[in-house]
C-alpha cells in the first residue's frame, strides 16, 4: 500500500508536480528534503561570518553600508529557510543545535577565511553568482514552500553579485597593488568555487534531481558557471590557476579534475576556518540566548 | 507565534503569500515584515496574519455535479447546429 502510495507520489513530482506543507509525501522525500533545505539555511547562517569580518575594515562607508546589507539579507535567508524546515518537522533550535556540534553540513566556500578586501569582492561576485545557478535551478523545485522561498532569495542574490562586481572593478581600475588583491584572492577562490556545485554524479543517479528537489545535476551547474563568469573573469585581465581550463570543441568546459576528497574534508568541519567558524557561532548563540528566551516565552 | 505575509506588489494588484516568520506580538510582525518584506520598496502592502487565524480550506468535492454552475457544464454545439439549420443561416459547406 505504502509502495504503490510511494511510487503515485514519484510519478507525480517526476511529471512537474508540486508538493504542499500539508499533502502526503513519502517519509525518504521528506528527510531528503530537510537535510538538503537545512544545509541551505546552514550556509546563508554561517554565509556572512567571513564577510562580517570586514564590516569594520570596508574601505568607504558606502561599501560598509552595501557589505551590511548584503549580510542583513543572507541572514534574512537564513530565517525563511529554517521556516521551510521547520514547516517540515525540524525546529529551528534543533537545526542550530546541529549545526553547532557539527552534526549538519554548510556550503564548503564558507570553510575558508578570508585575506583581503579582494576576497570580500570575489566572495560576493563569484561565489553569489555560483550559488544563484543552483537557487535558480530550485525555482522548479517539486516542494512548492521552497521554491517560492526562492524567488525572494534569488531576487536579492542579484544585488550581491552587483556589488561584488563593482567591488572587484574598483579595485581593478585602482592601484597596480589593488588589481594583486583581486588576483590573489581569484587564485585563493578558484578551487572552492570549482568545488561549490559537486561531484560530476549524472544527473539521473543524484537522488535530488531523481526526486525533483534539483532540477539540473551538478556538472550542468558547473558548466552554467564557468560558461557565464569565466570570460567575464578573463576580460578584466585576470588569470586563472588552471592550465587546462578551456572550452572544447563540443563548447564543454574542460578543466583539471578538484580533489574531491578534499572538498569531503572540507565540509565535514576539517576546512581551514570550519572550527573557528562553528565556536564563533556557539559563541553568539549563547550570547543572545537570553534575546530569544525574553522574546519567545515558549522557548524559555 | 508564526505570522503569515501576503504581499502587493502593486497598487490594485492581488497580495500574494510571499512566506512567514516567528514573531511575539504584532509590534515585533509590524517591525519583522517591514524588514523582510518591504526593505527595497518591493511591496507597496502587506497583510500580516497569526497562522493560527488563517482557514484553509483545500477539498472541493462536487457530490452533486454542480457543473451548470461552470462554462464546462454547457456544450451548446448540437444546439447550435440545428437551430442554425432551422433558420437557414447554417453557413456553406
Amino acid at each position: 500500500m505504502s509502495d504503490v502510495r510511494t511510487a503515485e507520489f514519484l510519478e507525480f513530482v517526476q511529471a512537474g508536480g508540486q508538493v504542499e506543507t500539508d499533502d502526503w509525501m513519502s517519509e525518504e522525500y521528506r528527510k531528503r528534503l530537510i537535510k538538503f533545505i537545512e544545509m541551505h539555511g546552514n550556509s546563508e547562517l554561517m554565509g556572512v561570518l567571513p564577510e562580517r569580518d570586514w564590516i569594520l575594515r570596508a574601505p568607504t562607508l558606502q561599501r560598509k553600508l552595501a557589505l551590511t546589507a548584503k549580510i542583513q539579507d543572507e541572514v534574512g535567508h537564513c530565517q525563511l529557510i529554517y521556516r521551510v524546515v521547520e514547516d517540515l518537522g525540524k525546529p529551528r533550535a534543533r537545526c542550530l543545535d546541529d549545526l553547532i556540534s557539527g552534526k549538519s553540513k554548510f556550503h564548503n566556500v564558507f570553510h575558508y577565511p578570508t585575506k583581503s578586501w579582494g576576497d570580500v569582492g570575489v566572495i560576493a561576485w563569484l561565489v553569489d553568482a555560483a550559488a544563484i545557478i543552483s537557487q535558480k535551478a530550485l525555482l522548479k523545485c517539486s516542494y512548492a514552500p521552497y521554491a517560492r522561498v526562492m524567488k525572494k532569495v534569488c531576487w536579492e542574490e542579484s544585488f550581491h553579485i552587483l556589488h561584488g562586481r563593482d567591488t572587484v572593478l574598483a579595485m581593478i581600475t585602482g592601484t597596480p597593488e589593488q588589481f594583486e588583491l583581486v588576483q590573489e584572492a581569484v587564485t585563493r577562490w578558484w578551487e572552492p568555487l570549482m568545488h561549490f556545485h559537486g561531484t560530476p554524479i549524472p544527473a539521473d543517479e543524484d537522488p535530488m534531481v531523481h526526486w525533483r528537489i534539483k532540477s539540473q545535476g551538478n556538472e550542468d551547474a558547473r558548466q552554467q558557471f564557468l560558461d557565464g563568469y569565466v570570460p567575464q573573469i578573463l576580460e578584466l585581465g585576470l588569470e586563472l590557476p588552471d592550465p587546462k581550463l578551456g572550452k572544447n570543441e563540443a563548447g564543454v568546459w574542460e578543466y583539471t579534475e578538484p580533489d574531491w576528497e578534499k572538498l569531503t574534508a572540507v565540509v565535514t568541519g576539517h576546512g581551514p576556518a570550519s572550527q573557528e567558524r562553528l565556536a564563533f557561532r556557539a559563541l553568539s548563540r549563547a550570547e543572545v540566548d537570553w534575546v530569544s528566551k525574553a522574546m519567545l516565552p515558549e522557548a524559555a | 507565534m508564526i505570522w503569515e505575509v501576503f504581499r502587493q506588489e502593486r497598487k490594485g494588484q492581488p497580495f500574494v503569500h510571499g512566506g512567514s516568520f516567528h514573531a511575539p506580538d504584532r509590534a515585533f510582525a509590524d517591525a519583522y515584515a517591514r524588514e523582510f518584506y518591504a526593505r527595497r520598496q518591493e511591496s507597496v502592502a502587506l497583510w500580516v496574519v497569526p497562522r493560527e487565524q488563517i482557514l484553509e480550506i483545500d477539498e472541493f468535492p462536487d457530490e452533486f455535479d454542480l457543473k451548470y454552475r461552470r462554462v464546462d457544464g454547457y456544450s451548446i454545439k448540437a444546439r447550435l447546429k440545428e437551430a442554425r439549420e432551422r433558420a437557414g443561416t447554417a453557413a456553406a459547406e
